[in-house]
C-alpha cells in the first residue's frame, strides 16, 4: 500500500453524495470553492484544481474514455472519503463529498480495477478536533456512506446482468456476473443482517433448504455455465431483482455500530477463507478472484473508516494492517487478467496457498481490532 | 510364548469385572468427578446390547465403513462369524487369531498383526453396524436376500442445508467403531478386522479420533471439542435408564424384529474452520453456543449442568440465550423431546494444502429412530444455528447397530441373516 505523509485524519468527516448528471456546470477557474471538474479517460485523470477550501467538495467526473471508470477521494491509508461508481463512457456524474482541511488523493480507476490515476489534493482551512466518541460516531457515517456508493452499482449492475439474461445474451450475461457480485460482495456482512434475502440473492446449491427454491446469483450461475441454457431463466432473474431492490432498501436504511464495522472487517475476511479460496463460492464460473478481491475492498473500507480511532488507540496495529493489505493486494496483484482476473482453477496449488497465507496473516490482526473500537 | 493374554493376567483381565462394576457403581454419586486414570482393563463383549455404545466413551476411536465385495452371502455370513471371534478376543487383551501374532508356524504370516503385543486390553470395544446400502443397493437390487428385513427407520437421510458431503467418505455396507483408550489398540483392531475381510469386504473409508467430545456417563467430566466448548453435556447417558429404554434401544415393535436391543448410529464428518473460529470475539463465541466457554453453565445461570432459562432476557430486551444459539436449536425442548446418545471424538487429518488444519469432529450418536431424533434436530441446526459459518458437514453414514452377541453360539448379523 501507497504510503501518505502523516496528516490529522482526525478531523475527517464524511457526508457525500454521488448524482447523475448530464449537464454539469463547468469549474470556475481561479474560484477555490466551485465544482472541480474531473476529466477521465482510459490513460488519464485530469482534476481541474489540485486545492481548495474546507467544507463540502462538489466534483463532476466525465468520462472521456472508451472503459467504465470510477472516481475516488482518498484520505491517509486509502480511507475512501468519497467515490462514485460505474461512470459509463460518455457520461458525467457528480460527488460531493465534505472534506476537512488535510492532504488527499484523488484517483481515476478506468475498467473499474487497480490503485487508479493518483493526484494529490489539498483542503485548505480550519478544521475542529473531535472528540473519540465522535470519530466513531463518524466512522460509521463515513461507512454508511461507503455501503450507499456500492448499493447505488450494485442495482444498475444488477439490472443490467438480469437484462442480459433475459434478452439470451449469455456472452453478456457471463461478462456481467463478476461486475455486479463485486457491489454485492464488498458489502456483504451487511446484507446478512436481513436474514432471508442472503440465502435468495446469493444462496448456494447446497445451502437450500428443502422445499425452497435455489435462486439468485449462483442459480444463474449454474444455467449460464454448467447448464449452458438460460431460456428459462426469466423468472429467476426477475426474482433476483426483486430480491436485490430489496436489500438495497434495507442496507440504505441500516445503522451499523462501529462494531459491527470492525466485525464486517472481519467476516469478509473469513468468507474469502471459507469460500473463495477453495473454489466453493463461484463454482460454475471459477470467478471466485473477482469475489475474492470484493472482499478485501470491503473489508480495508470498514478497516479504514475506523482508521482514526484506531490510529489514536493502537498505532502498531494500523501499521501492521497497512503491511498485510498491502501483502495481500501483492499476491492478489499477480493474478489480474485484463481489467478483471484469473479464474480459480487456473490458479496452482501453491498459488492458492500464498493467497490463503497471507489472508490469514490480514485476518488475525484484523480481529483485534474490535477490541480496541470497544475500549 | 508370548501372547498379550500371558502379559496382562496380573493386570488387564483381573480387573475387568472390579472396573466395570466400579464404573456402574459410581454413577450419581459425584456430579462433578475428577478425571480418573484411563481405564485400561477389558469390557465384556458378549451381552445384551453391544457395547461401545453406552460403555463410558473412551478416550480414542478408529473408525471403518467397509463395502461388501463379495455376492455370496454365505461368505459374508462366514466372515461376520469370524469377525466376531476376532472381536471376542481383541476386545479381552488377546491376539486376533487363535494362534496370535507370535505362536505360528515360522514359515506362515502370523494371525495377528502384533502391534498391540504387551498392551492392555485398554477398554476396546467393536461394534458392528449395517448400511441401507447392505438391503438393497442403489439400482434396488436385493444383494443378499435380506431386502424385506430393511428397518424403516433405516430411511436415507434427507438432504441438510449446508450438506457438503464427498461421496466416497459417506455411506458404505458396515461400519465398525473401535474404541479404547489407547489408539493403537484401536487401530490393531481394525486393521485386523480389514485383514480377515479381504475379498468379502474393501475398506471405503476410515476415521481417527483422539479425543472423546462427549460423556456417556455422570462418573466422566464433560470434555471439550476443537472450538473449546464442552460437547455433550446434554448427552443421554447410561445412568438415565428410563430414557435409554424410550429413546435409544429399538424394539421389535418398531418393525424389524431382528433390531430388538439395537440402535441406530448417525456418523458426520464435520470439518471446523477453526482458524476463523479463533478470530472470532470470547463474547460471540459464546453467544453462538450459548454457553459461557470457562465452565460451560448455559448464558444466564451459573454452572455447566444448571438447565438453561430459555425465556430469560438480558439488560436490553434480547434473549440470554439467542433464538440461534446451538443449545437451543438442539435442545430437546425445541425438538419434540428428541435426545441422542453422542459419542463423538475430535480429529485433526493434517493439513488442506491451504495453510490450515483439516480438523474437526467426528460426530456420532446413538438412537432408537433417526427419523424422530437425528433428522429433525439436524434440520433445526442445518436451518438456523450461526455455527454453521464455521464447520462444514463433508461425510455422513447411518447405520443399523443390532443387539449383542450372546455367547459362544452367537455372531453379529445372526439375526439379520438367519
Amino acid at each position: 500500500m501507497r504510503k501518505l505523509p502523516a496528516l490529522t485524519a482526525a478531523a475527517v468527516l464524511g457526508l457525500s453524495l454521488s448524482a447523475c448528471t448530464s449537464d454539469p456546470e463547468p469549474a470556475a477557474p481561479g474560484d477555490a470553492t466551485g465544482p472541480i471538474a474531473v476529466k477521465a479517460t482510459d490513460a488519464t485523470c485530469e482534476v481541474g484544481r489540485a486545492e481548495t477550501a474546507a467544507g463540502t467538495v462538489t466534483f463532476t467526473v466525465s468520462n472521456g474514455g472508451a472503459k467504465v471508470t470510477e472516481f475516488y477521494v482518498y484520505a491517509a491509508g486509502d480511507r475512501v472519503m468519497g467515490e462514485v461508481e460505474n461512470i459509463a463512457p460518455g457520461l458525467t456524474r457528480e460527488l460531493k463529498v465534505e472534506l476537512t482541511a488535510g492532504t488527499y488523493e484523488t484517483a481515476c480507476k478506468p475498467g473499474m480495477i487497480g490503485k487508479g490515476i493518483r493526484n494529490g489534493f489539498k483542503v485548505t482551512g480550519s478544521a475542529a478536533p473531535l472528540t473519540a466518541d465522535a470519530k466513531l460516531a463518524e466512522a460509521t457515517a463515513n461507512y454508511q456512506r461507503y455501503v450507499r456508493s456500492q448499493t447505488a452499482a450494485l442495482l444498475p449492475k444488477t439490472e443490467e446482468f438480469v437484462a442480459a439474461v433475459k434478452a439470451g445474451d449469455a456472452e453478456k450475461a457471463k461478462a456481467l456476473f463478476p461486475v455486479a457480485r463485486t457491489y454485492w460482495e464488498r458489502i456483504e456482512p451487511v446484507a446478512e443482517i436481513f436474514g432471508d434475502l442472503d440465502p435468495k440473492i446469493d444462496g448456494r446449491a447446497e445451502v437450500i433448504e428443502e422445499g425452497m427454491p435455489f435462486t439468485g446469483f449462483h442459480r444463474l450461475e449454474q444455467d449460464l455455465w454448467e447448464k449452458k441454457d438460460i431460456s428459462k431463466s426469466g423468472p429467476i432473474a426477475d426474482q433476483l431483482l426483486v430480491d436485490v431492490k430489496e436489500i438495497v432498501a434495507k442496507a440504505n436504511a441500516e445503522q451499523l455500530s462501529p462494531l459491527q464495522l470492525a466485525n464486517g472487517a472481519k467476516e469478509l475476511l473469513d468468507e474469502v477463507a471459507s469460500g473463495k479460496i477453495t473454489g466453493e463460492e463461484d463454482r460454475y464460473s471459477h470467478t471466485d478472484l473477482w469475489d475474492f478481491a470484493a472482499n478485501v475492498e470491503g473489508s480495508k473500507a470498514a478497516v479504514q473508516a475506523l482508521r482514526p480511532t484506531l490510529e489514536e488507540r493502537a498505532p502498531e496495529l494500523v501499521t501492521a494492517l497497512d503491511a498485510a493489505f498491502a501483502a495481500v493486494d501483492t499476491a492478489l496483484g499477480k493474478h489480474r487478467a485484463g481489467d478483471g482476473w484469473k479464474l480459480h482453477n487456473q490458479l496452482t496449488q501453491a498459488e492458492l496457498k500464498e493467497l490463503s497465507d497471507v489472508i490469514n496473516a490480514l485476518a488475525e490482526p484484523i480481529s483485534k481490532v474490535a477490541a480496541v473500537v470497544a475500549k | 510364548m508370548v501372547s498379550r493374554r500371558a502379559a496382562l493376567t496380573a493386570t488387564g483381565i483381573g480387573l475387568v469385572g472390579v472396573a466395570a462394576t466400579a464404573a456402574v457403581s459410581a454413577a450419581t454419586a459425584d456430579p462433578e468427578p475428577a478425571a480418573a486414570p484411563a481405564f485400561d482393563g477389558a469390557v465384556p463383549f458378549f451381552g445384551e446390547h453391544q457395547a461401545g455404545i453406552v460403555t463410558p466413551a473412551q478416550d480414542r476411536l478408529h473408525f471403518a465403513a467397509f463395502d461388501v465385495i463379495t455376492k455370496d452371502r454365505a461368505k459374508l455370513v462366514e466372515m461376520l462369524r469370524e469377525w466376531t471371534a476376532a472381536a471376542a478376543r481383541m476386545t479381552q487383551g488377546r491376539d486376533a487369531g487363535t494362534l496370535g501374532a507370535v505362536g505360528g508356524q515360522p514359515e506362515a504370516p502370523p494371525d495377528d498383526t502384533g502391534e498391540a503385543l504387551g498392551l492392555p486390553p485398554s477398554g476396546l470395544t467393536l461394534t458392528i453396524g449395517f448400511g441401507r446400502s447392505l438391503f438393497r443397493d442403489a439400482a434396488g437390487v436385493d444383494r443378499f436376500g435380506i431386502a424385506d428385513r430393511l428397518p424403516a427407520a433405516l430411511e436415507a437421510l434427507p438432504h441438510f442445508p449446508g450438506d457438503a458431503l464427498r461421496p466416497e467418505i459417506s455411506d458404505g455396507d458396515l461400519c465398525v467403531q473401535a474404541c479404547a483408550n489407547d489408539p493403537q489398540v484401536a487401530v490393531h483392531a481394525i486393521r485386523n478386522l480389514a485383514r480377515i475381510g479381504f475379498g468379502v469386504v474393501s475398506i471405503r473409508y476410515s476415521q481417527l479420533g483422539f479425543g472423546r467430545t462427549s460423556s456417556t456417563s455422570r462418573t466422566q467430566t464433560t470434555p471439550r471439542n476443537l472450538m473449546g466448548f464442552k460437547d455433550g453435556t446434554r448427552n443421554m447417558k447410561l445412568e438415565d435408564a428410563e430414557l435409554l429404554r424410550e429413546q435409544l434401544w429399538a424394539r421389535a415393535e418398531d418393525g424389524a424384529a431382528w433390531m430388538a436391543g439395537g440402535s441406530y448410529l448417525v456418523t458426520r464428518r464435520i470439518r471446523m474452520t477453526v482458524e476463523t473460529w479463533d478470530r472470532t470475539s470470547l463474547t460471540e463465541q459464546e453467544a453462538i453456543f450459548g454457553r459461557d466457554k470457562g465452565e460451560g453453565a448455559p448464558l444466564g445461570k451459573a454452572k455447566e449442568f444448571d438447565e438453561p432459562d430459555f425465556d430469560a432476557k438480558g439488560a436490553d430486551g434480547q434473549p440470554m440465550i439467542a433464538k440461534e444459539a446451538h443449545i437451543r436449536l438442539a435442545h430437546p425442548d425445541f425438538n419434540n423431546g428428541a435426545h441422542l446418545l453422542r459419542r463423538g471424538y475430535n480429529f485433526v487429518d493434517g493439513t488442506d494444502g491451504l495453510g490450515r488444519l483439516d480438523a474437526g469432529l467426528f460426530f456420532m450418536a446413538y438412537q432408537r429412530d433417526p427419523r424422530k431424533q437425528f433428522v429433525p434436530v439436524q434440520r433445526s441446526l442445518a436451518r438456523a444455528d450461526v455455527l454453521n459459518e464455521y464447520i462444514r458437514h463433508v461425510s455422513s453414514g447411518l447405520w443399523a447397530c443390532p443387539a449383542g452377541v450372546t455367547g459362544d453360539g452367537d455372531h453379529w448379523g445372526r439375526a439379520l441373516f438367519s
